[in-house]
């Protein structure tokens, strides 16, 4: 387990995103609507899309490639389609320093 | 991760491969993946090999997944690896280059091999079996210096192997045992006439014959038949068979018959173990085409997943020859039986054959020769195992006695349930009449909720309708009102008139006003929302970007990894070689892989990316071509009069005046125009939303015209005689558009919709012309350039960026 200082909360827009890195890993930021953060791996499990490109609502994000509906929290791909990404425990301390956990 | 659990996979085939890429969709994470591969590639497409060996077809394209595939889904490969024991106790397999790792679960995915005939003289240099692409190298490698190849085996896998070496310029000889090529798979007739095409292509026969030894001293010289006759052979390829491969399993311990023994979850007889695939036998099957090893690789996805499935029950196969020019098809009982009643249709004129079997009013086998269009449809009814009493003629002849045309219902009807329906999502027939009548779908909208058809291109909708029609019955008609999308029941006028009435600020206000179901609306309504607010007040509104898809928000078109295309505007297609020269510059700058000519005289830029976005267009100082946007795309233009003998008008000049007249209008879709100098018309105006085609001493003005999924002309609107007025009417039909048409719909779809008529009514008149004009320009006023706006905005351009690298706490 790592838990990293990956940026601040106003370095993402609210309905906005933002990425790194961590080895392997490319990880998508989240700001939603009410100013809450989320992560997940910037994978679609359809076609690789980079979900951080997509629109998010609520808390969903929708691929950009096809439109897939991903839960930002539990990672869960909403019906017709099936699968999974990858989400991971964000924090957000008083001076909005955001600490994502891998 | 320490959680995760071991996954060892023995193979780095077709099937072992399908059933992972399964796993990682059903379970991705779950387990921690480890393949060994004896071959030294990544998992390519064994049943394209005959293609590679036809020629054209190189061996880098039948890699089905390649190196990054392994690593993007982090999983070890170790390709090259033979894996030489299990050690089922210690749950460990080791392999031939010392190589131990172990596993919670291990799939043996070991495939089969060649059944090498037994002969005297088989292991002499040159005589090889056809599996792997190791095999392709050395027929390619023997093509070059020698010339006599012999094929033993008369089957499909020998049949392609023969015209692969005749490719390769080999005079290639097949020997059969049975007097008929593909016995197992075709009758006599169709086995005849199969001969007879493949001579007339210059494969030689040699039928009836039993090998009994190969000659030759290190290298093969001949090959000599148990009759004494013998033939003369510098290489042959035994394709008489394959074995499952299962020594591995065998010396673990495992229950093996022909192949390794899996009950219908593809378990072995020790836990933990399973066997997937050429090398698994289930009921007493070892299958060696590929249909069934998918089906396999499925079940055992579920199973690994933790996903329920209701097992592997067996397959029904069907074979289809791989040979150019020649159209086979076979499946199931291809011989009449006592019980068995079998029609045929025979064409030598067309070198044609049909036969279909049938027992008890079932179809249960077929043969097809010179045309197999059919062939997945009958191979769906056997499947299916339903009664064809009555249609059996018209199942073989395609069409029913008496020559009436068939009805597009009835053809609907008809279709079989696993042809797809929807070839951009993979929908069947068969998956949409569940929706409708297992599911209660009314709609194609709530069909498309459900599976996806019609869900991208939409060029399926009217099959989809039909389906509707011939299923839902009377449910289709009495349907519940559709509202844009599943968040509000409320249609495109009435979320405009609510608009108007309770004039919110932004996209949110706007759904609690007009009482959305879905508190931050979805994909299509959101940006749908945010285009009307924008029309209504272009004053004030102001946009919102998080309310656009991809394209709109970052200025460029996305592409399928992720990376982006950018086109700069070039009006009306004239550009210099100055700017050329500072285009090609920025491409080379910034390692540009692919420079495109776009199909509307623009030149794009592809694979750019997301982070050198903003300084690759500060770089280019042009403007955007809004390639990307629901937005005036091109003017498309001849050279006119400026060159062209035939022009009547500066086309050109027309032309750009539009495209900077219209540049970054927002648009309920995309619109392109294009002025044609001549009735020659070779700007192609008239399937453009708005085309000006030049006539002698003035312009017609056309509209609503398309050529993509639906290709539709356009409609005359007028003729006029000066520029100015094309400019004027153009800008008034675009905001009557942009004012009266629903977010999505293109020109030709509204200009049908509404009727021409109707538009014209309203563009005649004078005032009611000048007023919409006067709107748009309005409108216009308020956009500027989008790529000189994020140059200059740092909060905008942050956005491009991806986040500095940080560092761990921990």
């Amino acid at each position: 387990m790592t838990k990293m200082l990956v940026a601040n909360v106003t370095d993402i827009d609210a309905r906005g995103s933002r990425t790194y890195r961590h080895e392997e890993l490319e990880i998508a930021v989240f700001k939603l609507s009410d100013g809450q953060i989320r992560a997940v791996e910037n994978r679609c499990p359809h076609k690789g899309g980079k979900l951080s490109e997509g629109m998010v609502c609520g808390t969903a994000i929708h691929c950009p490639l096809h439109d897939w509906k991903i839960d930002l929290k539990t990672g869960r791909v909403y019906e017709p389609d099936e699968g999974c990404v990858t989400s991971y425990e964000t924090e957000v301390d008083e001076a909005g320093c955001i600490y994502i956990t891998i | 991760m320490a959680d995760k659990m071991k996954l060892v996979m023995v193979g780095n085939g077709m099937a072992g491969v399908r059933a992972l890429e399964h796993l990682l969709k059903l379970a991705p994470g779950k387990y921690e993946i480890t393949i060994f591969g004896a071959e030294p590639h990544p998992n390519y497409n064994r049943i394209m090999l005959s293609s590679v060996l036809a020629g054209g077809t190189d061996i880098k394209d039948i890699v089905m997944n390649d190196w990054s595939w392994y690593a993007d889904n982090r999983i070890r490969l170790h390709a090259g690896h033979t894996v030489t024991r299990i050690d089922t106790a210690a749950r460990k397999v080791y392999s031939d280059q010392c190589i131990e790792a172990d596993y919670d679960t291990l799939i043996l995915a070991t495939g089969s091999r060649p059944f090498m005939l037994p002969l005297p003289g088989a292991d002499k240099e040159g005589v090889i079996g056809f599996r792997d692409i190791a095999d392709c190298e050395i027929m390619q490698e023997t093509a070059r210096s020698y010339k006599k190849a012999v094929v033993i085996g008369g089957g499909l896998l020998g049949l392609e192997a023969a015209r692969g070496l005749l490719n390769l310029g080999m005079d290639a000889t097949v020997v059969h045992n049975s007097a008929n090529l593909m016995n197992r798979q075709l009758d006599e007739p169709a086995s005849r006439m199969l001969q007879a095409e493949l001579e007339a292509q210059g494969m030689k026969f040699l039928l009836r014959k039993q090998s009994e030894w190969i000659y030759g001293k290190k290298r093969v010289k001949g090959i000599r038949f148990t009759d004494g006759s013998e033939a003369e052979a510098d290489l042959i390829v035994m394709a008489v068979g394959i074995k499952p491969n299962v020594s591995l399993a065998k010396s673990a311990g495992l229950a093996v018959s022909r192949g390794i023994v899996v009950n219908d979850y593809m378990e072995t007889n020790v836990p933990g173990i399973y066997a997937v695939g050429e090398c698994a036998e289930h009921r007493g099957i070892a299958y060696g085409l590929v249909a069934p090893l998918y089906d396999q690789g499925a079940v055992l996805a579920k199973r690994l997943a933790g996903v329920e499935t209701g097992g592997y029950e067996g397959s029904m196969t069907s074979t289809k020859l791989k040979v150019s020019g020649v159209d086979v098809f076979s499946a199931g009982e291809y011989e009449e039986t006592p019980g068995t009643r079998a029609l045929r249709y025979q064409d030598e004129l067309e070198g044609v054959y049909k036969k279909l079997v049938i027992r008890n009013d079932k179809l249960v086998g077929a043969v097809l020769f010179g045309d197999t269009s059919d062939g997945a449809s009958l191979f769906s009814i056997m499947k299916k195992g339903e009664s064809i009493k009555g249609k059996e003629k018209e199942l073989l002849l395609g069409f029913a006695p008496g020559g009436q045309t068939v009805s597009p219902s009835a053809r609907l009807e008809r279709m079989a349930d696993d042809e797809i329906v929807c070839g951009c999502n993979g929908v069947s027939k068969g998956a949409i009449k569940e929706a409708i009548e297992d599911k209660g779908c009314s709609t194609v909208g709530e069909i498309k909720a459900c599976n996806k058809a019609t869900g991208s291109c939409g060029g399926c909708k009217p099959l989809v309708e039909g389906l509707l029609g011939l299923y839902a019955g009377e449910r289709a008609g009495q349907s519940v009102k559709e509202g844009i999308c599943g968040c509000t029941p409320l249609d495109r006028d009435e979320i405009v008139a609510g608009l108007r009435r309770l004039e919110p600020a932004t996209v949110k206000e706007a759904m609690v006003a007009l009482e959305w179901r879905q508190p931050e609306g979805c994909t299509k309504c959101r940006p749908s929302l945010n285009y009307y607010m924008g029309m209504l007040w272009p004053e004030r509104y102001k946009d919102e970007k998080e309310s656009r898809f991809t394209n709109e928000r970052y200025h460029a078109n996305i592409q399928k990894d992720g990376t982006y295309s950018v086109v700069p505007r070039i009006y009306g297609g004239v550009t210099t070689p100055s700017e050329l020269k500072k285009i090609a510059e920025v491409a080379e700058k910034y390692d540009v892989p692919l420079v495109k000519f776009t199909g509307g005289q623009r030149l794009d830029l592809f694979g750019v990316k997301k982070e050198d976005l903003p300084s690759m267009w500060e770089d280019l100082d042009m403007p955007s071509g809004h390639a990307y946007g629901k937005m005036l795309r091109t003017v498309k233009t001849c050279v006119g009069n400026t060159f062209c003998r035939f022009g009547t008008q500066d086309a050109i000049g027309m032309g750009i005046r539009l495209e900077k007249e219209f540049e970054r209008m927002n648009a309920p879709a995309k619109v392109k125009f294009a002025v044609s100098g001549c009735p020659r018309n070779c700007a192609e105006a008239t399937i453009k939303d708005y085309g000006i085609v030049a006539i002698d001493g003035g312009w017609e003005l056309h509209v609503g015209g398309n050529g993509g999924v639906h290709v539709r002309a356009t409609d005359l609107l007028c003729v006029v005689k000066t520029e100015d007025e094309v400019v004027e009417w153009g800008g008034a039909f675009l905001q009557y558009y942009r004012e009266n048409a629903t977010w999505g719909e293109r020109t030709s779809v509204w200009v049908e919709r509404v009727g021409v008529d109707a538009i014209k009514a309203v563009l005649d008149d004078p005032e009611e012309r000048k007023a919409l004009y006067g709107r748009i320009k309005t409108s216009l006023s308020y956009i500027n350039d989008p790529w000189k706006e994020i140059i200059a905005d740092k909060e905008l351009r942050k956005n491009f960026e991806a986040l500095a690298v940080p560092a761990p706490l921990n």
